[in-house]
């Protein structure tokens, strides 16, 4: 469908001479709807960051947007000083690289499989895959699962239920189908068995892959909280993301909220929850300059086979 | 020991030199039986133990768990239920006017997201693939893209900060001389707020596949449009358009597939009570019957109502789109 490759470029055309009026007008029409785009992207964020660094009184007349007003730090001190905030911190790394480990052995090994285009039976366990995409047996079900295993209250609960993201599946599978095979015939050849292969051979020339795997289900597991919201009952096991939740869904972490501005007698329910928000997103933007291409092209290569 | 797949018979392959285009119609391995299978892949099937285990564990059995829509469950008994009730769950919330009030939610939160958020992205991809500074387009993208890696949560977070009686919306609306308005309690107001913070979210990720399906449409096809005589208007809409037709088909039927799921995460973050009349929606209702009533038969039987729909809305895109446009997923 696509090409992997290929850099979106414009097409090229000659300066000039061919732009009709027309043309020139919807240029300048152009840009000034994509500087739009660009600004109503942004703006959430800026304003989320000038309402962290407010003083609360600021906030609650309404006087924030672009820029911090009576600025001060002292909420985000306030939110640091939270130890609930720090456990579900490291609550939310500890559950990301887990589950992301099990994702990627359980994805890659099967992709590998999958890949085998003369396996017998292969069209049956691509089938097996493919048909989750579609039918899915819902929530109140899976509930009862989970539950009856007994992995409720354990990062398990979080980790098994989402294991294999069937789209990343078929990217992988893409890529692993796009190897020469030559290589592994040779390593058949000098004895290698299978696992060898796969250990020695084909993962050495997939470590590409195998990194946006890990960006792809990184992501998914660290700002997943639905999983964490219904299956960890106490507050010490939850992820940050829950912890965000039940602050701005005003019901546990209100009280915490109160908790912590009456500890320290300081009104700051407002800025406590922009602080929070920033703290939450903050890693995110830290790598997302970093990793943005890798997804964008892993999008792609999953577009040629999906 | 065993060693790999192997391909076709090597006696055949041997007088190709590697690396040639394989002949089209290579000689057929003899037939495999299921033993020979095993005995020469035995390892490869291995590697597919525990993802298969994965998939019939937390995929397949809660299919089959979809039994207690049909049986009688109690909480910490039998997880496919005690015994059977026939139709009753169906018949119940087929009668139940809060269901119908969802059903409704669903289907325009759906289709208004569908509406929006499908063919917006086509718009920006065609306006960014008219930029011709390469580092302009580069910043624009990335930018548009950043909303998409975001928690769900976080942007719930960020609507409902932007959206409070303090927030910015609100200091515009005082600016235009108007009443500070509580958005988040307002039924009104709830569709508005879901479907642009949704195209927020997606509008610039949605982009990526059609940008590159933009990049391989032939260049031929542009200037043989512009000696006759076409005018851009006229080449993206004989031209550009026709070429990302499969792109557009195949999202299309993917977003089709998630109709019935509307953002079911977002509005379980976003609504409340005040909003029950147009955000509660199937998936939300069910949620609430099956933790809030603990009643699970009836939510499994509401969720499988809500499961089939979904899958007949994708069957029959797809049909659809094989028919009229020929492409489609499969």
């Amino acid at each position: 469908m696509v090409s992997i490759e290929a850099e979106p470029r414009p097409r090229p055309r000659r300066r000039g001479i061919q732009d009709t009026r027309g043309y020139r007008v919807f240029r300048v029409v152009n840009g000034i709807v994509l500087t739009l785009v660009v600004l109503v992207t942004l703006y959430p964020f800026v304003n989320i960051v000038a309402r962290s660094m407010s003083h609360e009184s600021y906030l609650i007349a309404g006087e924030v947007n672009l820029v911090p007003r009576g600025f001060t730090l002292d909420t985000y001190q306030l939110l640091m000083s939270d130890s609930l905030f720090w456990t579900n911190y490291r609550n939310t790394v500890f559950y990301t690289v887990t589950a992301t480990v099990v994702s990627i052995v359980l994805t890659t090994c099967y992709a590998y499989v999958l890949s085998k285009k003369q396996l017998k039976g292969r069209g049956a366990l691509v089938g097996i895959a493919v048909f989750t995409m579609f039918f899915t047996g819902g929530l109140i079900p899976n509930y009862v699962l989970v539950t009856s295993l007994g992995l409720k209250n354990s990062v398990w609960a979080i980790a098994l239920p989402n294991a294999i993201n069937v789209f990343n599946l078929l990217v992988m599978k893409a890529f692993f189908e796009s190897l020469p095979g030559d290589l592994e015939e040779a390593a058949a050849v000098d004895g290698l068995n299978t696992y060898g292969i796969l250990w020695r051979i084909v993962l050495p020339l997939s470590k590409a892959i195998v990194a946006t795997m890990v960006l792809f289900y990184a992501v998914a597991f660290w700002n997943s909280w639905f999983a964490a919201f219904l299956y960890l009952d106490r507050q010490e096991l939850w992820p940050v993301t829950v912890y965000l939740r039940n602050l701005i869904a005003g019901a546990t972490g209100a009280e915490n909220v109160g908790a912590i501005s009456e500890a320290n007698e300081v009104q700051a329910e407002a800025t406590l929850k922009a602080v929070t928000i920033v703290l939450t997103t903050l890693p995110i933007l830290l790598v997302y300059p970093f990793v943005q291409r890798y997804f964008v092209r892993g999008i792609m290569l999953g577009a040629v086979k999906g | 020991m065993s060693g790999p797949v192997r391909v076709a018979p090597p006696a055949a392959e041997d007088q190709v030199p590697r690396g040639a285009p394989v002949p089209p119609a290579p000689p057929r391995p003899p037939r495999r039986t299921w033993r020979r299978a095993l005995r020469r892949d035995w390892q490869l099937y291995s590697l597919a133990i525990l993802p298969l285990l994965f998939f019939l564990i937390f995929r397949y059995l809660p299919m089959l768990g979809n039994v207690i829509a049909f049986r009688r469950f109690q909480p910490g008994g039998n997880i496919f239920g005690e015994y059977w009730v026939g139709l009753r769950y169906f018949k119940m919330f087929l009668g139940d006017p809060t269901f119908w009030n969802v059903f409704t939610n669903t289907l325009a939160l759906g289709a208004l997201t569908l509406l929006f958020c499908f063919p917006l992205p086509i718009v920006l991809a065609l306006l960014l693939n008219e930029v011709r500074a390469r580092r302009l387009k580069r910043f624009v993208q990335s930018v548009s893209y950043l909303p998409h890696f975001l928690s769900i949560v976080i942007v719930a977070a960020m609507v409902m900060q932007l959206l409070s009686m303090d927030g910015t919306i609100n200091q515009l609306v005082r600016a235009g001389g108007g009443e500070a308005i509580p958005f988040l309690q307002r039924p009104e107001w709830f569709r508005t707020i879901y479907v642009s913070s949704e195209v927020w979210q997606t509008v610039g990720w949605g982009t990526i596949l059609y940008l590159a399906a933009l990049t391989t449409i032939d260049d031929n096809l542009y200037e043989a449009a512009r000696i006759d005589g076409a005018n851009r208007w006229r080449q993206t809409w004989h031209v550009t358009l026709p070429g990302i037709r499969p792109t557009m088909v195949t999202l299309l039927i993917l977003n089709i597939g998630t109709f019935m799921a509307v953002g079911f995460e977002k509005i379980l973050l976003l609504y409340n009570p005040l909003t029950y009349p147009t955000a509660d929606v199937i998936s939300t209702y069910l949620f609430r019957v099956g933790f809030a009533s603990s009643n699970f038969s009836y939510a499994a039987a509401i969720g499988l109502f809500e499961a089939v729909i979904g899958l007949i809305l994708v069957l029959s895109a797809n049909l659809i789109a094989r028919r009229t446009v020929g492409t489609s997923l499969w």
